[in-house]
């Protein structure tokens, strides 16, 4: 069976190619077609003791985990350029790689003020792209370090560079039946520096970040009921949103900021709300006796949400204003918890395929309807993209504990997000930070 | 499958054990030590059909969990003798109970929320039904949250689909 999906495949692409022939002239932009070898040489620093982070090491993380670079190993490098004066094209050509990362750190005496001067060497046309300088404290050398892969990521590929983003997810520590120590964290987006936002004996769910990034949603039981809030990053102050009898759950946050789409069941059926942080006002918008829930934005005006309307769960569309509803999803018998990247042309789902029992998270054209399963675990949940919908991370479980996976969208690119916890749940991206 | 035959063999075997247990004490419950003087020597009394039905009942009345298949609300047939039991005390003691609706981990969170009220709502329509007044029945939904057992397995899957009845 395996044996015949591989010789399909192969027969596809051999299809594929010759199509490709035919057509003549086809521009492959770089960076889609294959991961790109780029070195990043370790950055020279002149100090006494060692810097307390590999910057060098994270960069290379970071563009890896695009899926659209294959960072190429220190190990095996022949020279350790530390500034574009001592790249020898010679030496990267023949390992292959096409671009070269090289820099020099300084710390300001008698300061805490650290300063990383950085080129990007282009060994195909033996030219520097870019030289530029990033600086911050001792405390922000992982920040620059990201700041230094955004504008490396962009430089080659266009598109602007998500790393310097934040995580929310919730961290369960279980002791027994009845207690569990549920916290909020917020860490980098590859999972370092978390920290605690809250903590409760009670679950804490679907934390959902503003697209001001300064204020987040999340559902928490602490009051032994599911209650809706709204929480000042900065400041820690909390607003208790709903507290309606019966489920008040999966907020999101409209593109604007101002609105917040969510699930109350306070007329009997799980149905689909907008409220008007404003002044609260609160706006049903579904009205079916099935299970409405998960509103995700479109726009302004359309939110896409999870319904078993027509006996499974599948994603529909809706208008918020005139009520007109379209189902999205046709493939597979479990589609649920949409999320759309930015740019609204694709979403991602929790997905299960006809025939099998795994439940894996998919992508969906929406222009064309093609369907993509993107990770390879099988009982995949919460989908969350990165600003500009180069990653995704969900999660998952294994060996019975959650954790976070991060996937490139062009599924080349795989890992887990490294912790200190043992069972994490509901990752959210949160949008591009200041 | 075979887990929830298992399921369904062990919950019939707890019950028995609480049956047995209360008829083997039968003697014991009449009159306190009392021995039934129509018994002759080496004689044990059977239960009296009333004493089976109470026991039964006592049995019934301790099964405060209700288990449900894969994204399925719908009730098991042994749920309701149990219901019954629960209707019959609520209607006479007028308390407030909780309905806990719980699903397995399988599939998104925010649906399973809402599936675990719909299973704890299949729960509160019953026993409406059997007279009790919504007003006793508070329903919570705590969907893949609170598993009552750990693991990804059909057995441990079987045993968080449920609904418990706290008092």
């Amino acid at each position: 069976m395996k044996m015949l999906k591989i010789w399909l495949t192969a027969f596809a692409l051999l299809l594929v190619t010759q199509n490709l022939y035919a057509q003549g002239a086809i521009e492959i932009t770089r960076g889609t077609d294959k991961a790109s070898p780029i070195a990043v040489v370790p950055f020279g620093w002149q100090g006494g003791t060692p810097l307390p982070e590999d910057m060098a090491e994270i960069v290379a993380n970071d563009l890896r985990n695009s899926g659209m670079f294959a960072p190429f190993d220190r190990r095996n490098m022949l020279s350790t350029p530390t500034q574009a004066s001592e790249i020898f094209p010679r030496d990267w050509r023949i390992l292959g790689v096409e671009y070269v990362v090289a820099g020099q750190i300084n710390a300001d005496p008698g300061s805490d003020q650290y300063r990383l001067q950085f080129s990007l060497y282009s060994v195909v046309r033996e030219e520097v792209l870019m030289t530029r300088t990033v600086s911050g404290t001792r405390s922000q050398l992982r920040d620059m370090a990201h700041h230094l892969s955004d504008q490396v990521f962009e430089e080659i590929t266009g598109i602007k560079g998500a790393f310097n983003t934040k995580l929310l997810y919730v961290a369960a520590e279980r002791f027994s039946v009845d207690n569990t120590r549920f916290t909020l964290q917020r860490s980098d987006y590859d999972g370092a520096r978390a920290v605690t936002l809250l903590q409760s004996r009670e679950p804490i769910l679907t934390p959902s970040y503003a697209p001001d990034g300064q204020r987040i949603a999340y559902v928490s039981f602490e009051s032994g009921r599911p209650e809706i809030f709204v929480h000042y990053i900065q400041t820690g102050r909390r607003e208790r949103i709903t507290s309606f009898e019966g489920l008040n759950g999966a907020p999101s946050w409209s593109p604007d900021g101002e609105r917040l789409a969510f699930v109350l069941s306070r007329d009997g059926n799980p149905e689909i709300y907008v409220m008007e942080l404003a002044n609260k006002q609160l706006r049903r918008i579904t009205n079916h006796f099935a299970i409405d829930t998960e509103p995700d934005w479109l726009d302004a005006n359309t939110i896409v949400f999870t319904s078993d309307r027509g006996g499974r769960p599948q994603i529909y569309k809706q208008n918020i204003n005139t009520g007109v509803t379209e189902r999205l999803t046709f493939v597979g018998n479990y589609n649920a918890n949409a999320k759309l990247s930015v740019d609204g042309r694709t979403m991602v789902m929790v997905h299960r395929q006809e025939g099998t029992r795994n439940f894996q998270i998919a992508i969906q054209d929406l222009e064309r309807g093609n369907l993509r399963v993107l990770t390879e675990t099988s009982l995949d949940e919460s989908p969350t993209v990165s600003p500009n919908g180069v990653m995704l991370i969900y999660a998952t479980r294994q060996q019975g504990r959650g954790v976070l996976m991060l996937v490139s969208t062009n599924g080349r690119a795989r890992s887990v997000i490294p912790t200190q916890f043992t069972d994490l749940r509901v990752p959210s991206w949160s949008p591009y930070l200041p | 499958m075979q887990v929830i035959k298992f399921g369904k063999f062990a919950a019939l075997v707890v019950a028995m054990g609480v049956i047995v247990g209360c008829s083997s004490k039968g003697g014991d419950t009449g009159g306190t030590g009392a021995v039934d003087p129509n018994a002759g020597a080496g004689y044990t009394t059977p239960a009296s059909s009333g004493d089976d039905m109470s026991s039964e009942e006592a049995a019934l009345r301790a099964v405060t969990t209700f288990y449900f298949e894969l994204d399925s609300a719908e009730l098991k047939p042994e749920a309701t003798r149990a219901l019954d039991v629960h209707a019959k005390d609520l209607r006479a003691a007028g308390n407030r109970v909780v309905l806990e609706g719980h699903t397995d981990e399988r599939g998104s969170r925010e649906y399973n929320m809402a599936l675990g009220e719909r299973r704890a709502a299949a729960v509160q329509r019953y026993l409406a039904g059997q007279g009790v007044s919504p007003s006793q029945l508070e329903l919570v939904s705590y969907g893949e949250e609170k598993p009552a057992a750990m693991g990804s397995s059909e057995e441990a899957w079987a045993q968080n689909r449920r609904v418990e009845l706290r008092k």
